[in-house]
């Protein structure tokens, strides 16, 4: 009796602790998206380059692809950058880019001054492509399977952690099956 | 002449059709209001979409004063955003299978607190009915400080 009256409180707070021990490894601004093992929303975009021509989200399908989400005026799409860089030279995965809510002008500027990763850019300039995606936070680098399913998302920078971890073995893996 | 009552009629008539046009103008920009306060800004996340000056929130805005405008209803638009951002953009979060917690839990804590305030009450009771059997009537201080030390030095 006089035991289990010491233990309650003790029990009680070691749960406290581990619930408060968890929260502070949880990231808020991580929200989780609904749209994994969805299909891609549908899009019909222009492409930064050539914007006579339209690439839409058919003409993806049939392979593993990358899209990722930047904008000129991102700051941290400046770190993830690099990364991006290497993996387009590796030649690994076609990465499309999203250049959200920006001046097609700025945006082929930027990949002038940066280097260009992507197989193909297209614009969302009002953002609408965008809200369709769930993006809330530029970068965002979203995996999309053969089927044209969205089997990842990244918020935030790519991190050499996340694609040697999590991107390229997800990718690897979907392009086998 | 023939103008004139044109005239008058046009200037009635209008009158007529502005004043209801004006309320639901008034309406509708209160439903928007009411729907924006209930929805989650995505990039600041303590606001609302009605008092938060994010692009995001500003194209959310746009968005969904455009699907209101189409006839859609307050659950569809806001089934619209939940099917691209999630639940978290709802400041009131559903009665699901992952919340149930959030939502019942609060009561299992008060029914557990009102059960130990009940056991500590009837304890105290059956305490001081034993106590009375013991002496008669009350206890004497001097009793109090010998069950103390009693329960102190003398249990397991």
């Amino acid at each position: 009796m006089k035991s289990w009256r010491l233990i309650l409180p003790l029990a009680v707070f070691a749960v406290l602790l581990a619930f408060l021990w968890l929260g502070l490894s949880l990231d808020p601004r991580e929200v989780p998206s609904p749209l994994i093992g969805k299909p891609a929303p549908a899009f019909a975009l222009a492409t930064l380059h050539e914007p006579a021509k339209t690439l839409t989200s058919d003409d993806m399908k049939g392979q593993v692809w990358l899209l990722n989400v930047w904008a000129s005026w991102c700051v941290s799409c400046r770190t993830e950058h690099p990364l991006l860089m290497q993996l387009a030279r590796a030649n690994v995965v076609p990465i499309v880019g999203l250049d959200y809510k920006d001046k097609p002008a700025d945006g082929r500027a930027w990949l002038a001054q940066n280097g260009d990763p992507y197989r193909v850019s297209i614009v969302d300039q009002d953002g609408r492509v965008g809200i369709d995606f769930g993006v809330y936070g530029v970068p965002e680098t979203f995996v999309v399977d053969k089927q044209g399913v969205i089997r990842f998302k990244q918020i935030g920078p790519v991190t050499a952690e996340s694609l040697d971890q999590k991107i390229l073995p997800l990718v690897r893996q979907l392009q086998k099956s | 002449m023939m103008l004139r009552v044109l005239a008058f009629f046009a200037i009635a008539f209008s009158a007529i059709t502005a004043t209801p046009q004006a309320l639901t103008d008034i309406e509708f920009q209160g439903r928007l209001k009411r729907l924006e306060s209930e929805l989650r800004c995505l990039v600041c996340q303590n606001q609302t979409l009605a008092d938060s000056n994010a692009t995001l929130a500003e194209d959310l805005r746009r968005e969904v004063r455009a699907l209101a405008t189409s006839g859609k209803s307050d659950d569809e638009i806001k089934q619209y955003l939940v099917a691209r951002y999630g639940d978290f953009v709802l400041y009131k979060p559903p009665l699901q299978r992952n919340t149930w917690l959030l939502w019942l839990g609060p009561f299992g804590l008060l029914l557990g607190g009102g059960f130990v305030w009940y056991a500590i009450l009837r304890r105290r009771k059956r305490a001081a009915a034993e106590d009375d059997e013991d002496t008669g009537a009350g206890t004497r201080p001097d009793d109090a400080v010998a069950r103390a030390r009693q329960a102190i030095y003398e249990e397991p």
